[in-house]
């Protein structure tokens, strides 16, 4: 992520540099602003979600959904506790229902959970980014209506497609998800982490872009 | 048919708390506090990833990777015009849907490379943006394979949309 991040911005200003020098600060402006405008709109949404969330979890039909997903979750995830798995269920019912903001606070505190105690990324908190990142979108309704907008005659149909794209996107990610926890397998990672091997180069990258981000929380 | 699902089940549960003698009002209270406090966990990388994101498609950069790449795209049989819609994709859902709002202005969304755009847009997420979210909370950053196998799997179900939507 930080070396994308590097290049993607280091690249952009870089060319800016040579053929709109003004153009790069406007740029950099008006992203941050959209992020701004973003981050208080989402604000609202996962005040509406997690307002939602605290009905459920109190009535119990959050720990109900959880015992009905049950048997997907043990399959994907390996040794979860009870909380984290009712974070991970209505993450990943949002998803399904298409309501991928609302999902994302169910996915932070299910990846924070899972992170404790570790050094590394483990199998399962890659699994839910995963699953979330290839989530299944059953019904693009923005695409849809950006289709009707521009005159389309038949602004579904390309659904059978894009249902099956969605679909084994998924199924792809999880099936390399699990081969790859194979390949590389957690405690070794975590061992090597722990000795402070490993690629020194990456090591200075990440933490120095990461600091300044970090450095507001107490 | 979606329009009614989240109607119906904000309304079960204000039924269900009713008959459980619960206060939903209090709970939904409790529940929302907790908004603020996220988005301040989330919002540095929000901005971080946005403002980056928009100095590269603003430069010109992400079309002339997407130009470079764009034979490579052919040959698997996605049009060549969509590379740069392909690419900024996992980067920014509001990047992303300006160029497919102009592939729509440009071919028509009818035709076999709206249909793909379409199908590349509607059926992939953000995937960079949702990685550093999920992660904002958490101690360390770095999430071993976890970019690059979401990235192949959206690459091939992109891939095999595009080749049914020859056949259909």
């Amino acid at each position: 992520m930080s070396k994308i991040w590097l290049i993607i911005l280091a690249s952009g200003l870089g060319t800016l540099l040579f053929t709109d020098p003004g153009a790069a600060v406007t740029a950099m402006t008006n992203g941050s602003a959209q992020a701004v405008s973003l981050a208080i709109n989402l604000v609202g949404v996962y005040g509406l979600w997690l307002g939602l969330f605290g009905i459920l979890e109190r009535l119990g039909a959050a720990d109900r959904i959880a015992k009905l997903l049950h048997p997907l979750i043990r399959f994907l995830f390996k040794g979860i506790d009870a909380q984290t798995e009712k974070y991970i269920t209505m993450n990943m019912s949002a998803n399904l229902l298409g309501l991928g903001n609302a999902s994302t606070p169910m996915g932070i505190g299910a990846v924070t959970r899972m992170s404790e105690g570790r050094k590394t990324a483990s199998q399962n908190m890659i699994m839910l980014v995963v699953i979330s990142a290839t989530s299944l979108q059953l019904l693009p309704s923005t695409v849809i209506g950006m289709r009707a907008t521009h005159g389309s005659t038949a602004p579904a149909d390309f659904l059978i497609a894009s249902t099956v794209a969605t679909v084994l996107s998924t199924v792809v990610g999880i099936a390399l998800v699990k081969l790859c926890g194979r390949l590389f397998p957690d405690d070794k990672a975590e061992a090597r982490a722990s000795a402070g091997v490993g690629k020194r180069r990456r090591k200075r990258v990440a933490p120095a872009l990461l600091r300044s981000a970090r450095s507001r929380k107490p | 048919m979606t329009a009614y699902v989240i109607p119906l089940i904000f309304l079960t549960v204000l039924i269900a708390s009713f008959f459980k003698k619960k206060d939903a009002y209090g709970m939904f209270v409790e529940g929302s506090k907790g908004a603020i406090e996220l988005m301040v966990s989330v919002f540095p990388y929000l901005l971080t990833v946005m403002m980056a994101v928009e100095v590269f498609r603003v430069s010109g950069v992400s079309a002339a990777v997407a130009n470079f790449i764009s034979p490579v795209m052919r040959c698997i049989g996605i049009p060549a015009e969509l590379t740069e819609l392909m690419l900024l994709r996992p980067l920014s859902g509001a990047g992303s849907m300006a160029i497919l709002d102009n592939v729509y202005t440009l071919y028509g969304a009818d035709t076999y490379i709206g249909r793909c755009a379409s199908v590349i847009y509607g059926s992939s997420e953000t995937i960079f943006y949702i990685a550093a979210i999920y992660m904002s909370r958490v101690e360390f950053k770095r999430l071993r394979y976890a970019i690059p196998v979401a990235l192949i799997a959206t690459f091939i179900g992109c891939i095999v949309g595009c080749l049914l939507l020859r056949v259909t």
